[in-house]
């Protein structure tokens, strides 16, 4: 008897969010009726958020796809004999999509940190072994801990969170504290609207990210890591907990990490709803027992973070950036990208687009190319009319913006931010002062409330924004709102309240006609 | 996910004891705490601050703080759902208005039979939005017909497979 089919279908939260399991059991259900072995593989997703649940099926030639699947299509899918691999009437099913690998919006990407997610079973360590996974930790531990900074640097990789700043840098910080106990700590509390790649990295190629902190603690000489998980995501915190687990009982991790003698111990901690907590200091503030509250800077958390000792504090996509660096070498990753943006950035793609999903690629992509070539326009049909890019702090670009690459710098000089890569597109039925009066909204409810700009600011700007969509004293508002901005921008304590002031201005500026618009109009919807 | 039993202070004493020697435990102790009763009794406050030699001050800061603390238990489904950017520009607004005008509910307020309808601000859906989460399933393209199911109790993953609407 030939070996079973192995048919590999998503446990991706965004999957299963549109019936992924109930495809997953119709499917074991048919083979079983039909008497058909089938090998059923969960996997994370490829990031074709729009065709899932996408369903593979492994031939000679590769995996062949299949998508969106209901639960009702299943059986026509047996019956055109979908298991069998290279069966020209399933290949020819209405649900047949290609070749996996050779579809136009994956074939033109440039997966390094996201090259395991979709492929393979996300908990299985042998199958991260085959895929190349541990061979950077595993030449990170014949480098010494000023080797491995070495090559972070000089990979040119940015902190992939928000604030671009140098890796490289960061971890020769702590490196050069003289200081026993180190800690490594990866921000996963992914709480932009619009970002969705740290959930799909946790869910999809949990082994990534230990790999990534465990190079981190070899090189500073930390011997504990912590990765705060936010509590909207609980697929992802299962999926780590479960990795970590897996990992420290196969010695990857643990006392004596690849029998080398050094110690990593690693332990997944669930946020508890709160925005701020993205937030660095916040984030060690929550992860040491207390309220998410900012803490002045300096000291950096590099000298004194979690629990007064070096620290060094970065997004899963850095971390996750690492072993390829590790293992393929600096300059393979500074080969990508443009400027001082080196390597690759996991765009997400979502809001009103019509395929939306996770595209990694060299930085210089422009938005246009991402929003109409990947993202194939509007979910509605309807014309964009405006994107907003770096999740809720991040600015709202009109139409006429949308060459620009992605690239920190290019983003910088249109005053809008990269962030941590999120494209949220909107059409024309967007009213962009009620967009001005969300951020303000967003801000109030999620201030920790430690600055006055940013607690007091706030709920100011949204009453101004109010009074502006009233009609009340418009000009006088407007003016106000500017001088608000200003003074949020330059006087928070954090980027909560720095960057508030980002989506609010760039309405005004770019979507002036809807701050003015008849107060009738306004008032009836 | 289990369903959350009666609190219970000599079992709520356990949890405490079984964490409290962690770094930084007073998260992971309510989170264990609400995990198994579905609510973080007041009444533990000075229960935790002693075990953790914190101050009761300290204990009320962080389970005032978070959104996700609760310190009553909830009468019935808790729908939490996704009113962020991303799902806005997909229309949640408009869709929540339009349910809560037709049902009488409001968001963030318990019905009559103690349904929630509960805002987030992101649930990492946003190419499927408007995104719900419900007894931890993610459920996406969130529409009144979807939400009117949940709200009557429907399973999320059959929802979210198309059935049962």
């Amino acid at each position: 008897m030939s070996a079973p089919s192995r048919i590999f279908v998503p446990r991706d939260a965004a999957a299963l969010s549109v019936g992924a399991e109930s495809v997953a059991t119709a499917i074991g259900r048919e083979a079983d009726k039909r008497g058909i072995a089938v090998e059923i593989v969960r996997t994370g997703s490829r990031g074709m958020l729009w065709l899932e649940p996408l369903v593979e099926v492994e031939s000679a030639r590769g995996r062949f796809a299949f998508g969106p699947v209901r639960p009702g299509d299943v059986g026509s899918l047996f019956e055109a004999g979908f298991a069998v691999p290279d069966s020209p009437a399933a290949r020819a099913h209405p649900l047949a999509l290609g070749e996996t690998e050779k579809l136009d919006w994956l074939s033109r990407q440039q997966r390094l940190s996201f090259a395991r997610v979709g492929v393979s079973d996300p908990l299985s360590l042998a199958d991260y072994r085959k895929a190349g996974g541990l061979k950077g930790l595993e030449r990170a531990v014949a480098l010494s801990g000023a080797e491995i900074v070495e090559a972070v640097r000089a990979s040119g990789l940015r902190g992939r969170g928000g604030a671009g700043f140098p890796t490289g840098i960061k971890w020769k910080t702590v490196l050069d504290a003289k200081v026993g106990q180190k800690y490594v700590v990866c921000n996963a509390d992914e709480g932009d609207s619009g970002t969705f790649a740290d959930r799909m990295l946790m869910e999809g190629d949990p082994f990534l990210i230990i790999e990534g902190m465990a190079i981190a603690g070899l090189a500073v000489g930390a011997t504990k890591g912590f990765i705060y998980i936010r509590s909207e995501y609980p697929h992802a915190f299962r999926a780590m907990e479960e990795a970590i687990a897996i990992a420290t009982e196969a010695g990857v991790i643990g006392a004596d990490m690849l029998s080398t003698g050094r110690a990593f111990h690693l332990e997944a901690r669930l946020g508890a709803g709160a925005y701020i907590c993205g937030e660095e200091t916040a984030l060690l503030e929550s992860l040491e027992g207390r309220r998410g509250v900012v803490r002045a800077k300096p000291p950096l958390p590099a000298l004194q973070g979690l629990f007064g000792k070096p620290t060094i504090v970065n997004n899963v996509l850095s971390f996750a950036a690492v072993p390829f660096i590790l293992s393929e070498g600096a300059e393979a990753y500074a080969h990508y990208g443009m400027g001082r943006s080196r390597g690759t950035l996991p765009v997400q793609l979502g809001g009103n687009v019509k395929r939306g999903g996770l595209i990694e690629l060299a930085f210089g992509a422009s938005l246009r190319s991402l929003i109409e070539d990947f993202g194939g326009g509007t979910l509605s049909g309807r014309p964009v009319r405006a994107v907003q890019v770096g999740g809720p702090l991040g600015a709202y670009l009109p139409e006429s913006q949308l060459d620009t690459p992605l690239d920190y710098e290019a983003l910088a000089a249109i005053d809008a931010m990269l962030g941590h890569g999120g494209i949220v597109v909107f059409d024309d039925r967007v009213d962009m002062a009620r967009q001005a009066k969300f951020a303000f909204d967003f801000c109030a409810k999620e201030s920790c409330g430690k600055c006055t700009p940013c607690r007091i600011g706030a709920v100011r700007g949204s009453e101004s924004v109010q009074r502006v969509i009233a009609g009340i004293e418009r000009e006088k508002n407007l003016a106000l709102l500017d001088d608000l901005n200003r003074l949020m921008t330059d006087a928070s304590l954090c980027a909560m309240g720095g960057l508030t002031p980002m989506p609010v201005m760039s309405a005004m500026k770019h979507f002036p006609e809807d701050f003015r618009r008849p107060v009738m109009a306004a008032a009836a919807e | 996910m289990e369903s959350p039993v009666r609190w219970n202070d000599a079992e709520a004493q356990a949890i405490i004891d079984r964490h409290k020697g962690r770094d930084g435990a007073t998260l992971p102790i309510l989170h264990a705490l609400q995990a198994r009763f579905g609510f973080v009794d007041r009444a533990v406050i000075p229960v935790l601050a002693e075990a953790l030699n914190l101050s009761k001050a300290e204990i009320h800061g962080v389970l005032t703080f978070y959104h996700d603390f609760r310190d009553t238990p909830p009468q019935g489904r808790v729908i939490r759902l996704c009113r962020a950017e991303a799902c806005q520009s997909l229309g949640v607004e408009a869709m929540l208005a339009e349910f809560c005008a037709s049902t009488g509910m409001s968001p963030d307020q318990p019905s009559a039979e103690g349904v929630v309808i509960e805002t987030v601000y992101c649930l990492g859906n946003c190419a499927l939005g408007p995104a719900a989460l419900v007894e931890g399933e993610l459920v996406g393209r969130v529409d009144c017909a979807r939400l009117e199911a949940l709200v009557a109790g429907a399973e999320p993953a059959a929802i979210a497979a198309g059935e049962a609407v």
